[in-house]
């Protein structure tokens, strides 16, 4: 068997701070093969973002890659920063949040992507302009001629989005990592640029992780999904057993809380308490403490096992209705 | 833009006059330059035959109709001390503040960016420590004072270097140093902050998972959008220079500027030598501040001069 396009093996990332290590990221470990599609799902702090900094080889101290290893293509890159560096933005590009503060204002937004290319491909100043025009008809920019020499402030928040992928797309990357890429954005733009990244998957036939809060996104565009919660992931496996079969009490609260068309409950439910603090975290189930069904055999650490179901879950209990007993509570 | 310009300049000259015109009162307010040029033994009719020879005879607003005449061909009138036009010792001597400060400052500013971006690369660092350090004694020492240290360590114990004067461009070392210093001190540490600010913000995050190399996202990206915050302190700096801190550096080097004249003109209740200083330093200024205003311009096109 061929090594995949990405592994992270039991990957460890913690931020040294006054307080002590947040440990942000405790053991991660996936893989994404060439044009799969992974959404990374999970709350605030979870550390799904930290993941996908760490896999770009972007963590700054006071963080640091406390363990495991980050292989591409069966090469160890945690072990070679150098070639690291080079597939950073060549083999590997980002996506960020927030369209608007991420572009550099001052630079023309045509300069931003042919610097790119003139640094990883070597082309000369009116090759690499060619292929920016000819990138911004891929996402959909209209007159990219024109359009290049603008500076950002002149677009749009989904029309940067556009220029921030076309940007990320210039190398032609083998992955794509998309963070939170639609929730600046307006619910009609977020759903053109969900329609984007799926045609430029299908072309460009892309690797994606999508790291996302919200369920629908990842529904959107993803075939499989991590559910990440306290620097670890509790459940994963194709989306549409996600959804249709959620294992971990913790996917299944989140799904309680995301909104559909066809809800079948008439009020949206938030999962009570609140994540544990990653300084010192719990060493056993970090859910334990806001789930419904835990008992003692939850102290210790529930490994990732598969459900049955064609997922893999981390809960001893994988599969029971955490949340039966609070429904039936809610309707009397 | 050419209108813009235009505007300004029209805007600067009223801020000129006005300006020239505090000045012409004050100096008729404070002291009599007829009782400081001539003897005490002078008679009355001596007095004011010379008072009549200078025009100060007339009342204030003759004497400043006459003023606005004469400044349409630069004439700024006789210097009452060099007995020669004001106009001539004013640009004999402005090119030598001119060099001071483009030395000192120059020297600032092409050092406290570098200083400042090392500083801001590793906050907290033991170099971003020492320089912070330097940064704040430097910000601390009053001008007048650094100078005559300098004197005493370069000039009398050392001796590498001229204690004052302007004979020879080792002259111009100590004088510009001593400029130039705080200035250094301030660009550095606003620099620094400005580039820690800088780095924090999700466009540099793009620049590195992009792959740029960390020197092209400091000198291309960050230096950028920093270069308006230290070109607005570094104008200031020039604007401080020339209107005040040359006037304590060239008095304590001798340095024959613009500075110096002043400070003697002013000693000697020459009027006329005052008034032509302080018109061509005001005119100065306000010509700095249409030039940062057009540099801030092309550093960042989202700035609209109207």
């Amino acid at each position: 068997m061929s090594a995949p396009l990405l592994a992270i093996d039991h990957l460890e990332v913690v931020f040294d701070t006054r307080g002590g290590a947040v440990e942000a990221v405790r053991g991660v470990s996936l893989a994404v093969a060439r044009g799969e599609t992974l959404g990374l799902v999970g709350e605030s702090g979870c550390g799904k973002s930290v993941t996908a900094q760490a896999v770009m080889g972007l963590i700054d101290p006071p963080g640091r890659i406390l363990a495991g290893d980050i292989r591409w293509e069966g090469r160890s890159l945690t072990r070679d920063p150098k070639g690291w560096a080079r597939l950073r933005g060549s083999e590997i590009a980002m996506v960020f949040q927030d369209p608007m503060t991420s572009l550099n204002p001052l630079m023309s937004v045509g300069d931003q992507i042919v610097e790119t290319l003139r640094y990883h491909k070597r082309l000369g100043r009116s090759a690499a302009r060619r292929r920016a025009a000819e990138l911004f008809g891929q996402v959909g920019i209209g007159a990219p001629e024109r359009r290049l020499d603008q500076l950002p402030h002149e677009f749009s928040g989904g029309m940067r989005q556009r220029v921030m992928i076309a940007m990320a797309l210039a190398c032609e990357p083998k992955l794509l990592i998309a963070d939170e890429p639609t929730t600046a954005l307006d619910v009609t733009v977020q759903a053109q640029i969900v329609d984007l990244l799926n045609e430029l998957q299908a072309e460009l036939g892309l690797a994606i992780i999508l790291i996302t809060h919200d369920l629908g996104v990842a529904a959107g565009l993803c075939r499989d999904v991590a559910v990440m919660y306290a620097g670890r992931i509790v459940e994963m496996g194709p989306i549409d057993t996600l959804f249709a079969a959620p294992a971990h009490p913790y996917s299944q609260g989140l799904l309680r809380s995301t909104p559909t068309l066809t809800a079948s409950e008439r009020r949206l439910v938030a999962i009570p308490g609140a994540p544990p603090r990653l300084i010192g975290p719990p060493t056993g189930c970090a859910f334990l403490a806001r789930c419904p069904i835990g008992d003692e055999a939850c102290r210790r650490l529930p490994p990732l096992a598969p459900t049955g179901a064609g997922g893999r879950a981390a809960c001893f209990k994988a599969g029971r209705d955490a949340w039966a007993d609070a429904r039936e509570a809610a309707a009397n | 833009m050419g209108r813009y310009v235009l505007a300004r300049l029209w805007q600067g000259l009223l801020v000129v006059l006005g300006v020239t015109l505090t000045v012409f009162v004050v100096t008729r307010l404070v002291g009599n330059p007829v009782d400081l040029m001539l003897p005490l033994s002078a008679s009355a009719e001596q007095r004011a035959a010379f008072a009549q020879q200078i025009g100060l005879d007339q009342p204030l607003p003759v004497q400043f109709a006459r003023f606005l005449g004469d400044l349409a061909t630069l004439d700024f009138g006789q210097s009452l001390w060099q007995r020669r036009p004001a106009a001539e010792v004013v640009f004999e001597r402005l090119p030598n503040t001119a060099l001071l400060v483009a030395a000192g400052l120059g020297a600032a500013l092409v050092l406290a960016v570098p200083l400042g971006i090392i500083a801001a690369t590793r906050p907290d660092g033991p170099v971003d420590r020492v320089i912070v350090g330097a940064g704040l004694l430097g910000l601390s020492m009053p001008q007048f004072w650094v100078g005559l240290i300098l004197i005493y360590v370069f000039a009398v114990q050392l001796k590498w270097l001229p204690t004052s004067g302007s004979a020879t461009w080792w002259h111009l070392v100590l004088p510009a140093v001593t400029l130039g210093l705080a200035p250094l001190a301030r660009l550095t540490m606003l620099t620094r902050s400005a580039v820690i600010d800088e780095l924090n913000k999700p466009y540099v995050k793009t620049a590195r998972a992009k792959g740029m190399p960390r020197r092209r996202v400091l000198g291309v990206h960050t230096l950028r959008n920093v270069a308006i915050g230290v070109l607005t302190l570094a104008g200031w700096e020039l604007i401080l220079a020339l209107s005040g801190y040359t006037v304590v550096v060239e008095t304590v080097f001798a340095w024959p500027g613009i500075g110096l004249t002043a400070i003697q003109a002013i000693q000697r209740g020459d009027l006329f030598l005052v008034q032509a200083i302080v018109f061509v330093i005001a005119g100065i200024i306000v010509i700095i501040n249409i030039a940062l205003d057009l540099l801030f311009k092309a550093i960042d096109p989202r700035i609209d001069v109207r």
